[in-house]
């Protein structure tokens, strides 16, 4: 009986525990990432191909999911604000939101899935398959030669891919008006410049930037603590996916809290 | 020399080695045996650097290994190849690139030096013409001679061989223990091989130590265990788990080339 009244206690203490031990297992990870930058001679030869691989391979999802985000954000904000309020607000919510908001997380969110579970199946295969420790038994130095090409490349192209989904976002939300709202092009850019601050467009990079470290980041950390077999690459996928898009959810509120 | 004294390592709840202690001379082919699951690559994995012992010494050319700062663990590990169980090639590289990636750490070799290289070693394991080849193209023989290929390409002192004959026919399994039979009287490297194969042990080894209950059970030339009474032993040999499992009165005895020692 008062085992049965410890048992949500020990449940919490082991939460705790095994929450602790992750933060402690990531630590060494990136710190010892960061330290591996000084090792140019192993990762710059991957620098390019891993940014193509995540940036340059990324932009159609990207794009594909911006153009219908700005079709239905047009269509949506004109239903809301006929009637009410001028129509050459739909620029404005267009715009506003597709560069605060929905482009840049949006876009994170679709590249946790891609580009996170593509880089942790890859790493966690390599883990469990021992390539890993080979690289260390011919003196490679493993997190130069897997982690940093990767969050590097993931740094540099993620604000890329966010300002082209924005700006396909934006073009499509503004063809969407033109074609079914009967809305002018001058209408809709008044509305497009009504609110708009250089500003956002740093915003929306700094948070990609960000989001970029975290779906790269989180595939790594994942691929690279994978255990067992096909199910433990399986396991690691999915917990690298669902963790990048839950802290992807939290970056985004606290860029907001601090930036705006 | 390869010299591990009283290595303790566990994972966890889970105690692998408890107080394991092997020299291997220079130029001696050295077999660990012993059942799946007894921490035999673990073993191998503390000579090459990826693990540390809880407990206990690992030294490879008099150099102690978990003491190494990874600059000198990188340089100690160009003398030291590693073959994998499963080859552990680089699936996305060709044949000639993975046999080439250790030479690409060895400061002041080119391209044309490594291709030479890379050419040589593939010929040496009978890989001739193979290099362009992905992983995955390759049987399940010609991988482990690639992967034999890759740690040799350094021209290491020693060679660790990690079940180099699990999951193959009986002529490839002959095939493999001639290339290590080969690589000792060609290079003259000092070898470790750790396998469960009996058959392929007494071929290539010119000493054989039993692990067992995380300790060096036995120790002795082919000769040696062949003529043992252990019961351990026999069983092991014998493939009889009735004799393997029965415990017995000297079961905290180890035995070293024909007269036991209290146990490690």
């Amino acid at each position: 009986m008062f085992e049965l009244l410890l048992r949500p206690f020990a449940a919490v203490g082991n939460l705790t525990l095994a929450g602790l031990g992750t933060m402690g297992r990531a630590w060494t990870l990136f710190s010892g990432a960061a330290a591996s930058v000084r090792n140019t001679d192993i990762w710059t030869p991957h620098l390019v191909p891993q940014m193509a691989r995540i940036g340059v391979a990324s932009v159609p999802i990207a794009l594909f999911i911006a153009t219908f985000t700005g079709i239905v954000m047009s269509l949506q904000a004109s239903y809301t604000l006929t009637g009410a309020i001028p129509l050459y607000f739909v620029g404005t919510l267009v715009g506003k939101t597709m560069i605060l908001e929905l482009g840049p997380v949006l876009t994170g969110l679709i590249l946790a899935g891609r580009v996170g579970a593509n880089i942790s199946a890859e790493l966690g295969t390599m883990r469990v398959t021992e390539q890993v420790d080979a690289l260390e038994t011919l003196a490679y130095d493993p997190l130069a030669y897997l982690v940093v090409p990767r969050v590097l490349a993931g740094v540099l192209m993620f604000p890329i891919v966010v300002l082209l989904a924005i700006s396909i976002g934006i073009l499509a939300g503004w063809f969407t008006a033109l074609q079914l709202l009967e809305m002018s092009s001058s209408e809709f850019v008044k509305g497009l410049r009504l609110y708009f601050a250089p500003w956002d467009v740093w915003f929306a990079a700094i948070k990609s930037v960000s989001f970029g470290a975290v779906v790269t980041g989180s595939g790594c950390f994942y691929g690279l603590h994978t255990e067992g077999g096909a199910e433990g690459v399986g396991a690691s996928t999915t917990r690298a996916v669902v963790v990048a898009c839950m802290i992807i959810v939290c970056l985004d509120a606290f860029w907001a809290a601090v930036l705006l | 020399m390869i010299r591990l004294v009283d290595v303790h390592k566990a994972f966890g709840a889970k105690q692998v080695l408890r107080g394991f202690s092997l020299d291997v001379r220079d130029g001696e082919t050295s077999a660990i045996v012993g059942p799946s699951g007894v921490g035999k690559s673990v073993l191998l994995k503390h000579v090459a650097g990826l693990l540390r012992p809880d407990s206990g010494s690992v030294f490879v050319d008099s150099q102690s290994v978990p003491d190494l700062d990874i600059g000198e663990l990188n340089r100690l590990r160009r003398r030291v190849g590693y073959v994998f169980q499963f080859a552990a090639l680089f699936d996305s590289m060709t044949v000639a690139r993975n046999v080439g990636m250790g030479l690409r750490r060895i400061p002041g070799w080119d391209g044309k030096r490594i291709a030479g290289r890379v050419e040589e070693c593939l010929a040496l394991v009978d890989l001739e013409g193979m290099g362009a080849r992905y992983p995955s193209q390759l049987s399940g023989g010609q991988r482990k001679r690639a992967g034999l290929a890759r740690a040799i390409a350094p021209s290491p002192k020693f060679l660790l061989y990690d079940e180099p004959t699990t999951g193959l026919d009986p002529v490839t399994t002959a095939v493999i223990d001639r290339l290590i039979l080969r690589m000792s009287d060609e290079l003259g490297v000092t070898a470790l091989v750790v396998t469960h194969d009996m058959t392929s042990a007494y071929r290539v080894a010119d000493r054989i130590t039993l692990l067992h209950d995380g300790r060096a059970r036995f120790t002795g030339t082919p000769s040696e265990i062949r003529a043992a009474g252990d019961r351990v032993l026999r069983g092991f040999v014998e493939g009889d788990p009735d004799l393997f499992f029965a415990s017995g009165s000297d079961d905290e005895m180890t035995h070293e080339g024909g007269g036991y020692q209290n146990g490690a």
